[in-house]
């Protein structure tokens, strides 16, 4: 081929190239599954996917976790509302600059004052308040927010917080607008994102459409989202093999039943994927004998791991600590690490032994038994595994007995401590030290369901806090991690995963493996039909 | 005819106040409140959020000035606030009754259309290999649970038509509800149609062995007539007790239905108020259809008149 016939075919490849990144089509309403009905529309009020998945791209952050990348890092932030952002020397207040020309959904511009106002309710300052505020302990080390102009914002902290900005690029960090109530948010959010809301009908059905006006240029591609309320499953997956729907509800289908789907669409793509989503023990040490830390490592050691894996989920959940396992998560202890760990050794017999001696040094033998009550929420995500813990137990001469707590419960006997052994089922929304230690094992956090308070290891959630080396950081984090399983804080028994389908004219659907909660804009999804 | 007529309605009234006493009190001594579920949704309990959203919610108050106060707020046509949804109750629940309703006049006119003139036949033709199969197929009915029938169903949709008939649009024109209603009606009204069924067989053979059957019979009259002029009018006495007696389990009680073809109706969203322990919700829905269920007794005892002038309900 001549030169001039090599920069032909050169360039046709490259015009085709180019083609397929503009070949995106505009217009068509993606229809998903939904599995319940969400408590409410207010991201800032819920902890739930059921509230964040219909309604992330009624919204913006400030900044968000790059859509294009599969894991959620810190290094993998992208600009949003803010359009840079920069660290004052001190690592104590970080200032964003902010977009030009945004506008909310009602028309109004949006400023830095509608940052100010969000933050200062989310860390109880400001007059207006939420109804509830779960996200409180993520801005524990915000002293100030405060505002230069209509385009500049800082966040004043206490101590440097490199992880702040994960959480301020999370799902659940999106700015509200100052001039729309709390209680109006709850049923009709306005919000800067690139779908406008439309209605939520209770029980039934949740639509947003495009919004014509959003800042970015030609998105999203989609004329609108239709999110039905299914909350049987089965009819769920049968409408979504039937073609009715082009995408199921994130992390809904447990693997056999992805396998399921597959064998009756062949067509779909269906991922499973961690969800970082873990099964924890809760053990109330305020209770006697459970005072006894000698006790609770016994409880430890009856614990076979592999085998809640092997029954829950055909052996795919993953064994780690409190922070996600890698190579998905960035702070789990490795493999080998994970060894050292007491009642993590592949000798299950072995660590059994040990807690049976500990048991009988304590007056308990196969004849004299400790009866105990598992509590656990009456539904099957908590139910199955409180059964297989209570069977593990007897092999350390625990009888346990299964007290399943209706839901409208779970939370309030939880926080009074009404309980004595539990099984507890938590999301994790960033895959980030700050987020799960501070949250879960901070002295006095209203998620802290077991009470656990050593001083000790809050001074390396501070510590570890401040640290810019990642190295160094996750060290640290480490050994809180193995300190909080050998202590019985709030022992980890699985890591969960999950899989979601949808149609193969479906594109741009991106999900991340060390969350379920970031990735539900929707602005780089469209329809191939 | 009037006395009666007045002495039924004024045990319509006094019924519905027993209702409403139990429902109101039941709903209060069930082990959590909206306060907790709200909070359940986001994982912790604030202590103090939780008192204000009490009291913002007037659950601080006794239980008779809440009693009294929604009572009140009936007899001013105020239902009240759904807690959850944030909007008026009347607001919700008024689109869902229309869809109800339809379902469950559907599964009716299906289950009787059915259920009566097969009766009718299996009688008839008592111990044939008709009857046998008409037996076996309404015993089937009334032992088959909804929920597997309903997947089933579903499952048989997709597998052969690939389409699946769940409620996933408004419907608007009439064509489009039947496409819509018809086999969810057709699945429930399975079960009823089988009840029906057996009631009006059993019910005609007693009635085909009496006297007054044979002697139209002796006076040569056609066995049409004596099937349906003489023996069904008399044997339907018990088959409308049946049916008013569905009319009122369908309305309230389609929630499998309801689940399993995601249909929006009021049985559902009882269940989901219920669960969110969504008090002004679930006191006005269960209102809701305890009026449906005395009207639709009293229009059954009224009927009773029409079909047998017998009967009579003097003092």
């Amino acid at each position: 081929m001549s030169s001039a016939g090599r920069l032909a075919v050169t360039c046709l490849f490259l015009s085709v190239l180019a083609g397929a990144a503009h070949a995106q089509k505009q217009g068509g309403v993606l229809r998903v599954t939904h599995r319940d009905n969400p408590p409410s529309a207010s991201i800032h009020e819920e902890a739930t996917i059921s509230t964040i998945m219909p309604f992330m791209s009624v919204f913006n952050n400030l900044v968000i976790f790059d859509p294009d990348s599969q894991q959620n890092l810190l290094d993998r932030i992208v600009p949003e509302l803010a359009t840079k952002w920069a660290w004052s020397e001190d690592g104590r207040t970080l200032t964003f600059t902010l977009r030009d020309g945004v506008k909310w959904h009602d028309g109004k511009p949006f400023s830095s004052a509608d940052v100010k106002c969000t933050w200062d309710m989310l860390t109880g300052k400001s007059e207006a308040k939420l109804r509830k505020n779960p996200r409180k302990p993520w801005y524990f080390n915000v002293r100030e927010i405060t505002t230069n102009g209509a385009n500049e914002v800082a966040f004043h902290l206490a101590d440097p917080e490199p992880s702040l900005l994960t959480m301020l690029a999370a799902g659940f960090s999106p700015v509200y607008p100052c001039h729309v109530s709390a209680a109006q948010m709850r049923t009709h959010p306005i919000g800067t994102g690139p779908f406008r809301f439309v209605e939520l009908k209770q029980n039934e059905s949740m639509r947003v459409v495009r919004n014509p006006d959003y800042w970015k240029p030609g998105k999203p591609y989609l004329d609108g989202i239709e999110f039905s309320i299914i909350p049987t499953r089965s009819t769920a997956i049968l409408a979504f093999v039937a073609g009715k729907f082009d995408l199921t509800f994130t992390g809904e289908l447990p693997p056999e039943l992805v396998k399921d789907v597959q064998s009756q669409a062949p067509q779909a793509i269906c991922v499973t994927q961690p969800t970082n989503t873990q099964g924890n023990l809760l053990i109330n040490r305020d209770k006697p004998p459970f005072d006894d830390a000698r006790i609770r490592k016994a409880m430890m050691l009856a614990i076979d791991r592999k085998a809640f894996s092997d029954i829950i989920s055909r052996g795919i959940d993953k064994i780690g600590g409190a922070m996600m396992p890698p190579p998905e998560g960035q702070w789990g202890m490795s493999p080998e690490f994970l060894q050292t760990v007491a009642g993590y050794g592949a000798d299950i017999e072995k660590n059994r032994e040990q807690g049976r001696a500990i048991m009988r040094e304590l007056g308990y033998g196969p004849d004299k038994p400790l009866a105990i009550k598992v509590s656990t929420r009456n539904i099957p995500d908590y139910r199955d595994p409180a059964v297989i813990l209570i069977d593990h137990l007897k092999n350390v001469y625990i009888q346990g007995e299964l007290e399943p707590i209706d839901t409208s419960v779970w939370y309030a006997r939880m926080a009074r401590k009404d309980y004595t052994v539990g099984m507890n089922v938590q999301g994790v929304g960033v895959d980030d030290p700050d987020v799960v230690l501070f949250e879960t094992y901070s002295c006095g956090s209203e998620r802290n369901y077991t009470g656990y308070c050593n001083a000790d290891l809050e001074k390396l959630f501070h510590k570890q806090s401040m640290m810019t080396d990642y190295e160094q950081r996750r060290q640290i984090v480490w050994q809180i991690d193995k300190a909080l399983q050998e202590d019985g804080a709030r022992p980890v028994i699985y890591h969960g995963q999950a899989g979601t389908c949808w149609q193969p004219y479906v594109k741009g659907i991106r999900l991340a493996v060390n969350t379920i909660y970031n990735h539900w804009r929707f602005e780089d999804v469209w329809l191939d039909r | 005819m009037a006395a009666y007529i007045v002495q039924r309605l004024l045990l319509m009234v006094l019924t519905l106040f027993g209702v409403s006493v139990a429902i109101f009190v039941l709903l209060r001594i069930v082990p959590g409140n909206i306060a907790d579920i709200l909070f359940d949704s986001a994982g912790l309990i604030d202590p103090a959020d939780k008192a204000k959203i009490i009291s913002d919610l007037g659950l601080d108050r006794s239980i008779p000035v809440q009693y009294v106060q929604w009572i009140n707020g009936l007899f001013h046509g105020d239902l009240g606030y759904s807690y959850v949804s944030e909007k008026p109750v009347l607001e919700e629940i008024a689109p869902r009754i229309p869809i109800t309703a339809r379902l469950a006049g559907l599964a009716l006119f299906f289950s009787v259309i059915v259920g009566v003139p097969l009766g009718v036949i299996s009688a008839v033709r008592q111990n044939t290999w008709l009857d046998y199969v008409l037996r076996v197929v309404s015993l089937s009915g009334l032992s088959l649970p909804a929920f597997w029938l309903g997947l089933l169903i579903l499952m048989a949709f997709v597998h052969w038509f690939g389409t699946i008939p769940i409620y996933d649009r408004v419907p608007d024109s009439i064509w489009q509800e039947l496409e819509l209603f018809a086999v969810p009606a057709a699945a429930v009204g399975f079960r009823s149609s089988a009840l029906i069924m057996r009631l009006t067989r059993s019910s005609m053979l007693e009635v085909l062995r009496q006297d007054y059957v044979r002697t139209a019979r002796s006076k040569g009259m056609s066995e049409r007539s004596v099937t349906f002029d003489h023996a069904l009018r008399n044997a339907l006495l018990p088959v409308i007790t049946t049916i008013g007696i569905e009319t009122a389990i369908l309305f309230g009680g389609l929630i499998v239905t309801e689940t399993v073809f995601n249909i929006p109706g009021v049985a559902r969203f009882l269940v989901e108020a219920i669960r969110w322990r969504d008090y002004p919700m679930v006191q006005n829905l269960v209102m809701f259809i305890a009026v449906v269920v005395v009207t639709v007794n009293l229009i059954v005892d009224l009927l009773y008149m029409l079909v047998d002038p017998r009967i009579r309900y003097s003092e």
